[in-house]
């Protein structure tokens, strides 16, 4: 049975997309059959992240309605033959989603990838209810302010009252948190919440924490993702989360403000 | 599964609270009783027409006087209101009412918590009260998240944090040994007795018995130290406990 993660927050514009196409490239470079789907229908994007737009033919809608199979509209990534993407459609909106067809596309993928990652639309709608409801852990993205903190608190409340495991009495989904788009630097002159006002607030699982970082946009646009970057301090992040979450123990990094006198000597990114 | 999430499915359950009158009577005097409603009635009589109420003859009982409930009903009838149930009867009284097609028992509260209450009220001995509220007291040990509600016919203890935008409500006493940042309402049911305690209190709001302090008029004045909350004539007071 593959692993269902699902990465979500609530709030837009937070990095889920960045996240999803991080995760899923860490999992899948470390030999494990992976699977990433667009759950963001109406606004895709994941494609584009991942640099494969111009090979999208069919989408997850057209699966649910028969008129693709799964094959047909997996996409093979051209940087990890173990990487495939199930991108969204962008004609239709969210209600083309039904729980009868996504639980039937998780069922089929379970069968042959170890990992189905679920990159969440924003919002606590039908799109986002889809991709959490049969979801065995959640990667919860939270930008540190606190607009972004509280959608993060309401989509942990949804996680734990509304999912299939929820609504079955199983075991909970598994919730870790991603700090993205972390500035040490902000957080000392106090214009950002630290780390510890965040973990006040939701006292989640730590599973890293990404540092703001100019490498994200560059590999957005080249799409490529910025976990393939090993030089950036994001890729480097997300290549210590996908290590933590599969079971090793790294330390926590970037947290602290480095603006000292070795990062003006080597020039941080 | 077989429906979607986003469409209705054509029957459904839902669990709503409404508040609805409840008649209780301490005498089985049924002249007495029809004269007294008349009289109540021509008070309002446009809030009492077709309006729904739980007839509520526990103090009866308690009193061991005998009352027949077919003739009760009639009277209540005839004045224009609609049993939609009753509480407190006895077995006799229970058939008759399920005869008239009238659900029994219909107040959540039963008796045994009812007199519980009564015994608090007047200061009977408090292990008995306390005892009794065990019973219903219902324990969190999760946090609280935001949009998430919850409610205890009892008390209500959180040994974690609630969110903002969370709400937590309990006919008895609240505790959160956790940041309290979200809505706090105790003694939802009228129960000014009841107080709120927390160890960090940064509340959109605090309630007891309907009397309701916002986060504006809370914040600066105590914080980052525990706390509880109680009427006092009317009037919240929070104060640090020591």
């Amino acid at each position: 049975m593959a692993r269902i993660i699902v990465v979500t927050s609530g709030k837009g514009g937070v990095g889920k997309t960045t996240t999803s196409a991080a995760i899923s490239m860490g999992l899948a470079k470390r030999g494990h059959k992976t699977v990433v789907i667009d759950f963001d229908v109406g606004l895709r994007n994941l494609d584009l992240i991942m640099g494969c737009e111009r090979r999208v033919v069919y989408d997850i809608i057209n699966v649910i309605n028969g008129e693709a199979t799964l094959n047909q509209a997996l996409i093979k990534d051209k940087n990890c033959n173990l990487l495939s993407i199930l991108p969204a459609s962008q004609t239709r909106n969210k209600d083309a989603l039904t729980q009868d067809g996504v639980e039937k596309i998780l069922a089929e993928l379970s069968k042959d990838f170890k990992y189905i990652v679920c990159d969440s639309p924003a919002g606590i709608e039908t799109g986002a209810h889809l991709a959490m409801y049969f979801a065995d852990d959640a990667f919860v993205v939270t930008n540190p302010e606190v607009s972004s903190v509280r959608d993060s608190d309401r989509m942990l409340g949804i996680l734990s009252s509304k999912s299939r495991r929820a609504e079955r009495g199983e075991e909970p989904i598994k919730e870790y948190l991603l700090l993205s788009r972390y500035s040490a630097e902000r957080v000392k002159a106090g214009e950002m919440l630290s780390l510890e006002d965040v973990q006040d607030i939701l006292s989640l699982h730590l599973l890293g924490v990404i540092p703001e970082s100019k490498s994200v946009l560059t590999a957005s646009n080249a799409g490529m993702p910025v976990i393939l970057d090993e030089k950036s301090e994001a890729g480097q992040a997300y290549a210590d989360i996908v290590a933590r979450y599969l079971g090793e123990t790294k330390p926590h990094r970037f947290i602290d403000d480095k603006s000292g006198f070795f990062r003006k000597l080597f020039g941080g990114k | 599964m077989t429906n979607n999430v986003h469409s209705l499915p054509a029957v459904e359950f839902k669990s709503i609270t409404f508040s609805v009158p409840v008649l209780s009577m301490a005498s089985n005097d049924l002249v007495l009783i029809e004269q007294l409603l008349i009289e109540k009635i021509k008070l309002a009589p446009e809030f009492f027409r077709h309006s729904p109420v739980v007839i509520d003859l526990g103090e009866v009982n308690k009193k061991q006087l005998t009352l027949n409930f077919n003739d009760l009903a009639s009277i209540i009838h005839k004045c224009g209101l609609l049993t939609i149930g009753i509480r407190g009867g006895n077995d006799i009284q229970q058939s008759q009412a399920i005869a008239l097609d009238i659900p029994v028992n219909t107040a959540r509260a039963s008796d045994v918590r009812a007199d519980a209450r009564k015994t608090h009220l007047i200061s009977a001995p408090k292990s008995d009260a306390i005892a009794e509220n065990n019973s219903t007291t219902m324990t969190i040990t999760k946090p609280v998240r935001s949009g998430q509600r919850i409610y205890s016919y009892g008390d209500l203890i959180i040994l974690a944090q609630v969110g903002a935008g969370a709400e937590i409500l309990a006919e008895g006493n609240i505790h959160v040994y956790g940041t309290l940042r979200g809505r706090a309402l105790a003694g939802v049911q009228g129960n000014t007795d009841a107080r709120i305690f927390c160890s960090n209190l940064q509340a959109e709001l605090i309630s007891i018995a309907g009397n309701y302090k916002i986060s504006d008029d809370i914040h600066g004045v105590i914080s980052n130290t525990p706390v509880q909350i109680y009427l006092q004539k009317n009037t919240l007071v929070v104060s640090s406990i020591v």
